[in-house]
């Protein structure tokens, strides 16, 4: 076998910390290792040529890569053996930068020799590596988009109009989202209902889309190219095909309510239009308000409609459908003030929210205002921002801008109108911002920097007094105000817990959805086929929802223009000179993937998802997984543990959705940890067998961890329950040896948890090192009769 | 704990005030603060100044009007050449200064001087004397 490695300089993040003349060294001489290289910056174009041309010059048969993460560039160098004719699970990476370099730069030796067992580690796997090929499914041009704001419509119509099917489905009656209430946007002062309404009117009119609003999405099963969706749709009761919006139905309506349109400062009836540019354009009926329909109590508007479009017998209808991709956008949730009573939002009736300024301003505008706010007026930034009491310490990007566009509008308005704008940084980021914010000041609107600590509301007049520090200066502050405007922030909308359980999404550590790469896959997610867009993933302003919208229908039209998508063989599969026939893993995989074929089991690539669960309850070793073979795993256990020396080991199996990640995402923030620990990738941590785990405290392993996925967000949701049966076999046998459990330790973590990462393995190493090795004798005896002590006596 | 600065309609009506006198945008600054690092008289000043321009915006007339600052600038332009905002401050201390002289408080009463001075000092000296202490 001839093996070429080669050893990634990245430009100084490696080389600037490892000693790279000393991994070469040690490199030379290893068993199958043809030649050992390095390069400033393998996978820069001369350096992927380099490789290239060895492969055909050399006849290398394999590569092994010691560089970045192969999270990072290993699509690349997959690319480039099948550019130079083999297949591309012939080669693998150690990574040497995010799990090496970026996390003991403080200890440039250690750094080294760990550079060096990585390397060795990925040699080891290697040579067992087979010649696989992809394989692939089919996708059409499918897409379920969620939630219609401005993020929902963009995506829709870019896709519609690329031809591709679009069901949309929003759960309020009307389509539009936030946008809808909004007056004029920063920093142009379009007016919001002019820009949108176009974009809305364009929905049903296109033959592509096929709106669902009044809708809920109930439940989303299979995968990329075939997820299966069922929605709930709601009756509005009127049919808007008939609907003429004239309004009679409403006039007779006895029934009263606060319309949250218009921020609950003025009413609408149980019979409603949503709002003046709604899509669907009709009244709709709103049943948990009206006063009865089942039986019928009152029956009014259905008296009054000369267009016959009410209908009271219609009930909640079940519509299922297919597609290929999905497009989350359904987009924020206004933090409730009410949170942060200080303020006294919802007590004085002068305290209002952004939103409600909004519609007061639209209202004025049509010369109808909702609320007489004064001349002199307050606003308050940050209002559920950045403020880690309520668990927001994030910036919502959007307040500061908004407020200086209100106090503009409201200037321009009424010039004499005295308005102050309270701050603890004004954050004017995007293009012509700052420009906006000089415009503010030059309309006079006064900027001071502090955050208002409370507000009083003076008894008698109703006016709200503000009390602050002026912290440039150091002088407290204290002044009445007529309004006073509380510039609150956003969270994602209430639905995410649901949605991104029901399709497995992550969600970062503010609560919003996240992204498969910071950087550059913004608007993809760790599922396949499953898209962001818009404020979910994070708070962003309308220009910025409308690119990523169109940046999420791009990314989608990509896959499916493919016609098929390519999977890697992550598969199990028989030995079958090894299986026996038994049958006992039949029942195990929760996919039922394997059955009985004569006389050996045989695995339904269709059905297998790869978890690898399955192999836990093969007694004979028949059952294996591709790409993560249980001689593969052997093998980088064995070189990771056997040369430890003196060092204390702590072996981490790290899952490849979560665990792994984290690790790199720990390289990245430069987080440093113990460098006595090695990392194996596992496809999930229910891969990881007694007989593994045995094996490696018999090699010598002093503590093992076992990090995965919690089970709501994991791919594998039965992965932790066979795990922890798994660890609770090997818990008993240590013991029986009479050695520590603790020394084996299985948890979940989510990908933002990068202290908690580093603490993980801070605290099994200092249990290594307390514990001290493991004698021989006991380490010896743990492989003894291994079947009879994972399996019992139950298979002969 | 120095006194509480009440936002009142006078003090909006003093910054417009000065704002007007100046003919410039007060309001606009930024409290980036390289007036205040720029400035060759700062060492001499008791406020900086940014913090003229801030306590303007904020209408403490009674504060700005008792300081020394409005007095030692000198008119330098260093100021007003640096500021990313484009303001010139050697005009906001003239405004200031026009305020304080309008309210025409003499410091020196000729008739409460003494007969020995008066006749030492020479008459040019006691001209100058009545034009600069005033206010
Ligand atoms: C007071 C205020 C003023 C603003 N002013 C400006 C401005 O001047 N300029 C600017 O650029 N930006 C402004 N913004 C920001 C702007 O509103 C947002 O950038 C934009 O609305 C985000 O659009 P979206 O589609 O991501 O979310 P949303 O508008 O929230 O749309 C999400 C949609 O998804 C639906 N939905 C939610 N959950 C589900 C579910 N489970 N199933 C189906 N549907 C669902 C919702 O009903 C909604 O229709 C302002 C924001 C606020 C709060
Ligand atoms: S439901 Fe009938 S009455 Fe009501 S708005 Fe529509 S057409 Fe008019
Ligand atoms: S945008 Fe401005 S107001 Fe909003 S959270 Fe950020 S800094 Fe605070
Ligand atoms: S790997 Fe998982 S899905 Fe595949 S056969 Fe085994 S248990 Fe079933
Ligand atoms: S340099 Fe200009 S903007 Fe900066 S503090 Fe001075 S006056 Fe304000």
């Amino acid at each position: 076998m001839r093996i070429g490695v080669y050893v990634c300089h990245c430009g100084g993040n490696i080389s600037e910390v490892v000693n790279i003349d000393e991994v070469l060294n040690s490199l030379k001489n290893e068993h199958d290792v043809a030649f050992v290289k390095d390069h400033e910056h393998l996978c820069s174009k001369e350096g992927q040529e380099i490789i290239f041309n060895d492969i055909q010059e050399y006849k290398l048969d394999k590569i092994t890569i010691a560089a970045c993460s192969p999270q990072f560039q290993g699509p690349t160098f997959k690319t480039l053996m099948e550019r130079a004719g083999l297949s591309p699970y012939l080669m693998e990476m150690a990574n040497i930068r995010e799990q090496s370099a970026w996390v003991h730069y403080d200890d440039h030796k250690k750094a080294t020799d760990k550079a060096k067992e990585l390397t060795k580690m990925a040699i080891a796997k290697v040579r067992y590596n087979e010649p696989l090929s992809k394989y692939s499914i089919d996708i059409g041009k499918r897409t379920l988009i969620i939630g219609a704001g401005i993020a929902g419509i963009q995506a829709a119509l870019d896709l519609a109009d690329s031809g591709i099917k679009v069901y949309l489905v929003e759960k309020d009656p009307s389509i539009g989202g936030h946008m809808a209430q909004l007056s004029r946007t920063f920093p142009t002062e379009d007016c919001s209902a002019c820009i949108l309404s176009p974009k809305m009117a364009d929905v049903p009119e296109n033959p592509n889309i096929e709106l669902l609003t009044y809708g809920e999405i109930k439940d989303v099963s299979g995968y990329l190219g075939n997820f299966h969706i069922t929605v709930n749709r709601k009756p509005t009761y009127v049919d808007a095909e008939k609907c003429t919006a004239c309004g009679d139905c409403a006039d007779v309506c006895p029934v009263e309510l606060l319309n949250e349109y218009d921020g609950n400062l003025a009413t609408r009836k149980a019979i409603y239009l949503p709002t003046k540019i709604a899509v669907p354009h009709s009244y709709v009926l709103d049943t948990e308000h009206c006063l009865g329909l089942n039986p019928l109590a009152c029956g009014k508007c259905q008296e009054v409609c000369k267009a016959d479009a009410i209908n009271y017998d219609l009930y909640e209808e079940e519509i299922e459908f297919d597609v290929d991709t999905i497009i989350v956008a359904t987009g924020f949730e206004l933090f409730d003030a009410k949170e942060k009573p200080e303020y006294g939002f919802g007590k004085f009736k002068n305290v209002i929210d952004g939103m409600q300024m909004e519609r007061i301003i639209v209202s004025s505008a049509e010369g109808n205002p909702l609320k007489d706010i004064g001349k002199k007026i307050a606003y308050i930034q940050c209002i559920g921002s950045r403020d880690k009491q309520i668990g927001r310490p994030y910036c919502s990007r959007i307040c500061c801008m908004y407020a200086i566009k209100q106090a503009n509008l409201l200037k321009k308005g009424m010039p004499d109108r005295d308005i102050y704008i309270f701050y603890i940084d004004i954050r004017a980021f995007g293009k012509g911002f700052e420009e906006y914010y000089n415009t503010a000041q030059e309309n006079g609107v006064k900027f001071i920097r502090g955050k208002v600590a409370e507000l009083m509301e003076n008894p008698d007049t109703g006016k709200i007094i503000v009390k602050a520090e002026d912290t440039l200066n150091r002088q407290m502050i204290e002044t009445e105000f007529d309004t006073v405007v509380l510039s609150v922030g956003i969270g994602p909308s209430k639905t995410t817990e649901n949605i991104s359980n029901m399709l497995k999404l992550a969600r970062s550590s503010d609560g919003f959805l996240q992204e498969a790469h910071p950087k550059f896959k913004p608007v993809d997610t760790l599922v396949p086929g499953i898209f962001l867009a818009g404020t979910i993933q994070g708070p962003k302003d309308i220009p910025d929802t409308v690119s990523q919208a169109s940046g999420s229908a791009a990314r989608a039209i990509r896959l499916m223009n493919q016609g098929e998508y390519f999977f890697d063989p992550l598969l199990a599969f028989v030995d079958e000179e090894k299986c026996d026939g038994c049958g006992l893993c039949v029942d195990h995989c929760p996919y039922n993937a394997i059955s009985m074929a004569g006389k050996t089991a045989e695995v339904n690539t269709a059905f297998c998802s790869g978890c690898g669960s399955c192999i836990s309850y093969c007694p004979k070793d028949a059952l294996d997984l591709h790409l993560y073979t249980n001689k593969q795993l052997l093998e980088q256990i064995k070189e990771a543990v056997i040369n430890k020396g003196d060092e204390p080991r702590v072996l981490v199996f790290a899952d490849d959705m979560t665990a792994y990640r984290l690790a790199d995402n720990v390289g990245n923030a430069k987080g440093i940890y113990s460098p006595y620990s090695r990392i194996i990738k596992v496809p999930s941590s229910c891969r990881v067998t007694p007989k593994l785990l045995l094996q490696a405290f018999h090699y010598g392993a002093d503590s093992v961890l076992i990090l995965g996925t919690e089970t709501k967000s994991s791919p594998y949701p039965h992965c932790q329950e066979e795990i922890e049966r798994s660890v609770k076999i090997v818990h008993n046998i240590l013991k029986e040896n009479e050695i520590s459990d603790k020394r084996l330790f299985n948890t979940t973590i989510v990908t933002v948890m990068i202290k908690k990462f580093s603490g993980i393995i801070n605290t099994y190493t200092d249990l290594a090192k307390t514990l001290g090795p493991i004698p021989l004798e006991k380490r010896e005896k743990l492989l003894k009769d291994l079947g009879k002590k994972i399996f019992g006596g139950s298979h002969e | 704990m120095s006194k509480m600065i009440d936002l009142s309609k006078e003090a909006d009506e003093f910054l417009k005030k000065i704002e007007e006198l100046s003919g410039e945008k007060i309001t606009s600054c930024i409290q980036c603060g390289i007036c205040s690092g720029s400035c060759p008289m700062i060492n001499e000043m008791d406020l900086t100044p940014a913090q003229i321009m801030l306590m303007t915006l904020l209408g403490q007339k009674e504060e700005l009007l008792k300081s020394k600052s409005i007095w030692i600038c000198a008119s330098c332009y260093t100021c007003t050449v640096r500021c990313p905002r484009e303001l010139d401050l050697s005009k906001v201390a003239e405004a200031l200064r026009q305020v304080k002289l309008r309210l025409s408080i003499d410091r020196i009463d000729i008739n409460k001087m003494d007969k020995a001075d008066l006749e030492e000092l020479p008459p040019i000296a006691l001209v100058s004397a009545f034009r600069k202490f005033t206010g």
